[in-house]
């Protein structure tokens, strides 16, 4: 037992301390019906380092990785280069073996590092403040529409089609049970963003419109009219932003006047991870900090009069208020945020430039080659660094034809909307800075290989 | 920088003070023109018209030199639980194996995306399967939903599968009692959901008033939420009783599973009449926690609650494996009360809580929970006669140990025993939880501590605790020795700085 320290003689002295004939009459208040004797049956007996290892990297070896070849993935979980210092940093025992920083004199790296981070999330979003993260896009984007309906009072959101499906499967489950309403439906594979009939749509009862940037089939367009019919009507403006990135070249959702702007911030320092952790960014003007869910760092200072950090607002909090509380989160994703923040903090303003114009003349690159495979299209006049393509066929059992063939060619519409017969034909295909030129070329072939 | 020369001697120039590093923020040593990564290549212009972005956005950059140093020295200002005993009660730091990391790192895991071709990840869904079926057995229930990404969002899992049961059976229940010793997630969570939350005191031996519990139910409960071990470190000796009173009148036993390590190997809530319960696997299964994060919440169910549970999920079909979504939800699952999260859950942890399952097993987990017990209680019985301990008569505590500040000098408290811990190189306990005890002060030392450390966390604290009751006043001003002195939280939440300003 390599992690226990306890020596026999160590118990057997210990349990004299305390009184106690043995380790079992420290279990005496469990019914003795419920008390387990020996180890649960049916379970292996612990194993070594190599052995654990050995067991653990046979599963691994069972996956496909991204980096194994070409590979197109997107749809809410993008792929980039993440420099080597960013994990060694956060493997740094006093980042990666922290709790929650509550005792500030001890904990000023992390609170620093959060106060840095709600900076940084902030500015890229284009909003007065951040909180210090959540668990994931998705969550933050459910969370969003709660606060919303918190601070206008009405029970209606208006989800648009191009919010990211799993994000509005989130929303249903949870207005399900708290009453919302929501208004939503599958896209349609028009080239632009409808989102001139989401502002028709706005009523008396509306608390929020969402809306996502790029959105599910990779489209772009500017949101300041609808920001402007949601505040003439009383409605706030909640923007989702799955690929953070597309913000060093594109205009931020709070600069074209979005009251919330939530995001996933997997691109920058996480990874792909099998869909998890990832980080919930959560932004919003500052007259609505206090309905904000969520950890928040603050500045202030310390009995010396030096400057400091402390999570503050917390009154809107769980352990304080119970029932009342804003949320029920009690936790943040604290180490992905620091991944974040780092990736973020090497790139500055000038590399995150650089990198965003390296993705888009990229998928540029990618979206010309593909459409000249015949039969294929690409749905969208504008885009970031994903499409959509159109195949003259359904993309789904193409996508298994491609990785036959070594080649991760995207996500099928298909798998996001299994019961719409309208959109099978879709293909989302992600190009980031990963993706070379050869692996564009055998993207290309291979997909004419499979629709000939 | 700040230069701070002056007469005092314990003033210094830079603000530094030997291996005690000030650090400014990147926004005061980082530049918009500066950037740490080269790239291969330039791009060509691109053309997003209106959409262009055009004003700066204001993003400090580093070179690769000046982010290492920035966040090395940060982290000097962080205790960890590599550094030490990290006493949170509730919390369980314990120590993080590194293979666990090592692990979570194989392309295999951490390369692959949630929406490749399931052909393509057999390997990632055998790791959700193989640590399903040890929460399952370690749990004795019936499943489990794998998806929510941390203990409270595991809470409201459980509470939505309750929901989802009751709607099943047509039935519009409305309350959920929590006893008022309860994680402060469980009333927030029910009240998300939408329920009534109504409290349920505690007898003054620490645990839930049964007569008072009984006494509530009736037709419009939903439910209980019980934290087992209980927030005052306590075992609820009548937890079978309160299952079968509260399924008698048809309602759901929720069970907040957050301190499970104290139990894993030992018992299973399985045989206490428990419907859903969610497993911290940062606490019992130790993933690192990161300054605040990420957590796991799978919940384990009963028979009862199964069919309700969230999408997607993993299932074993033949040799290989498939993942359930919404489209093959309707023939297998269609109860479900649908997705609470974008993708199949924590992976990253998944792959970490397997690997510290399998380096234990079934009987190094039992030791786990064991040592956990014993740690506790050997700190509650060597601190009883100088802390006022007030369940030490209610029976062993489990894996953490309550005190409260009876008996402190006028004008001290527990916040400063906690701050004096400090300075003594200690990360202090958890403080003024639970609500149910004046004072509180909740002492966790978990199974990875040896019994000479103990032995010098006992002295020290000790110590302070002798100071407190003698009132020194160098206490009343702790910590002297850290790298920030007391902070002004009150300035804080009054005038908020939330972010940068140039």
């Amino acid at each position: 037992m390599r992690y226990l320290p306890l020596t026999s003689d160590d118990r057997v002295a210990m349990l004299a301390t305390i009184g106690a004939s043995s380790i079992d009459d420290l279990f005496v208040d469990v019914p003795a019906e419920a008390r387990l004797d020996g180890p649960i049956a049916g379970l292996p007996m612990h194993a070594s380092e190599l052995a654990v290892e050995r067991h653990m990297a046979a599963l691994s070896r069972q996956n496909r990785a991204a980096g194994d070849g070409p590979f197109f993935l997107g749809a809410g979980a993008y792929r980039h280069h993440v420099p080597a210092s960013v994990d060694h940093l956060i493997q740094r025992g006093e980042f990666l073996t922290a709790y929650t920083p509550y005792q500030p004199e001890i904990a000023q790296g992390t609170l620093q590092m959060l106060f840095e981070f709600q900076s940084q999330v902030a500015r890229l979003l284009g909003t007065d403040v951040a909180n210090a993260s959540m668990y994931d896009g998705s969550t933050a984007c459910w969370e969003a529409i709660v606060m919303a309906r918190r601070i206008t009072k009405r029970a209606k959101a208006l989800l648009s089609t191009g919010l990211h499906p799993h994000y509005r499967s989130v929303a249903r489950t949870m207005a399900k049970y708290t009453g919302d309403v929501l208004v939503d439906g599958d896209p349609s594979l028009e080239a632009g963003t409808d989102w001139a009939a989401l502002a028709d749509s706005i009523d008396k009862e509306t608390n929020c419109v969402v809306v996502q940037y790029p959105d599910i089939l990779g489209r772009i367009d500017d949101m300041t009219k609808l920001a402007e019919a949601c505040q003439s009507a009383g409605a706030l403006l909640i923007a989702v932003v799955t690929e953070p990135v597309a913000l060093g070249l594109i205009k931020s959702p709070g600069e074209m006047g979005a009251d919330i702007v939530v995001g996933e911030g997997q691109s920058l320092g996480v990874g792909l991870q099998f869909g998890g952790p990832y980080v919930g960014l959560f932004a919003c003007k500052t007259k609505y900090v206090r309905q904000m869910p969520g950890r928040l760092c603050g500045e202030t200072v310390d009995a010396n009069g030096k400057r400091g950090f402390v999570l503050t607002l917390s009154t809107r909090e769980q352990h304080i208020r119970r029932e009342k509380a804003t949320s029920n989160i009690c936790t943040n994703s604290g180490l992905c945020a620091l991944a974040f923040s780092i990736h973020m903090t090497l790139l500055g303003e000038a590399g995150l430039r650089q990198l965003a114009a390296i993705n888009h003349s990229r998928a540029k690159a990618a979206a010309a080659e593909l459409a000249k495979v015949p039969g294929v299209s690409v749905l969208n006049t504008g885009f970031f660094n994903e499409f959509t393509l159109l195949l003259p066929t359904e993309a789904r059992p193409v996508i298994h034809k491609l990785a036959e063939r070594g080649v991760l060619g995207g996500v099928s519409l298909g798998r996001l909307y299994p019961d719409n017969a309208g959109l099978a034909n879709g293909l989302v295909v992600a190009v980031t800075e990963t993706v070379t030129e050869a692996d564009i070329a055998a993207f290309a072939a291979a997909l004419k290989e499979v629709l000939a | 920088m700040n230069a701070v020369g002056g007469a005092d001697d314990n003033v210094t120039f830079t603000g530094n003070r030997a291996l005690m590093l000030e650090e400014a923020l990147i926004f005061e040593i980082g530049s918009t023109e500066t950037t740490g990564v080269d790239f291969d290549e330039t791009a060509p212009a691109a053309d997003f018209g209106a959409l262009a972005r055009t004003a700066p956005i204001g993003l400090p950059g580093l070179s690769e030199s000046e982010t290492v140093r920035h966040y090395t020295r940060l982290s000097r200002q962080n205790y960890a639980i590599d550094l030490g005993l990290f006493p949170l009660g509730s919390c369980t730091m314990k120590h993080n194996p590194r293979l666990n990391e090592k692990v979570a790192r194989m392309s295999g895991f951490a390369d692959a995306h949630p929406l490749q071709p399931q052909e393509t990840v057999q390997g990632a869904y055998a790791v959700i399967h193989e640590l399903a079926e040890w929460l399952i057995t370690l749990t004795g229930m019936h499943s489990v939903a794998m998806s929510p990404k941390a203990g409270a969002h595991g809470e409201l899992c459980g509470i939505l599968c309750i929901k989802a049961a009751l709607e099943a059976r047509g039935e519009d229940r409305r309350v959920i009692l929590v006893p008022e010793s309860a994680h402060g997630t469980n009333p927030a969570t029910a009240a998300f959901a939408g329920f009534t939350v109504e409290d349920i005191p505690a007898t003054e031996a620490g645990r839930v008033n049964l007569e008072a519990l009984k006494a509530r139910l009736g037709p419009d409960v939903a439910g209980v939420m019980i934290t087992n071990p209980n927030t005052c470190g306590l075992f609820e000796r009548d937890m079978k009783a309160i299952s079968d009173a509260v399924h008698a009148v048809g309602g759901y036993v929720y069970c907040d599973g957050a301190n499970f390590n104290a139990i894993v190997g030992r018992v299973r809530p399985g045989d206490l009449g428990v419907d859903a319960m969610h497993i911290n696997l940062h606490k019992t299964f130790s993933t690192p926690h990161g300054g605040g994060g990420p957590g796991s919440g799978p919940v384990v169910l009963s028979e009862a609650l199964a069919p309700f549970a969230p999408l997607p999920f993993v299932t074993k079909q033949g040799d290989g494996f498939r993942l359930i979504e919404e489209e093959s939800a309707g023939e297998d699952h269609p109860q479900t009360f649908g997705r609470m999260t974008a993708f199949h859950g924590q992976m990253g942890m998944f792959t970490r809580a397997l690997t510290y399952i399998l380096s234990h097993g079934a009987d190094g987990l039992k030791q786990v929970a064991e040592d956990a017990v014993l740690n506790a209680n050997y700190v509650l019985r060597s601190l009883e006669g100088v802390l006022d301990a007030p369940f030490a008569a209610s029976g062993p505590c489990m894996h953490e140990a309550l005190f409260s500040d009876k008996g402190l000098a006028e004008g001290f408290s527990t916040l400063d025993i906690a701050k004096g811990l400090i300075d003594e190189g200690y990360h202090p306990m958890t403080v003024y939880f639970p609500l149910v005890v004046h004072g509180a002060m909740l002492v966790e030392p978990t199974e990875t501590e040896s019994k000479a450390a103990l032995d010098q966390f006992i002295g020290a604290l000790r110590s302070i605790a002798m100071r407190a009751k003698n009132g020194d006043p160098a206490l009343k001003s702790a910590p002297h020795f850290a790298p920030r002195g007391r902070l002004d939280e009150t300035l804080a939440a009054r005038k908020p700085v939330l972010a940068w300003e140039d």
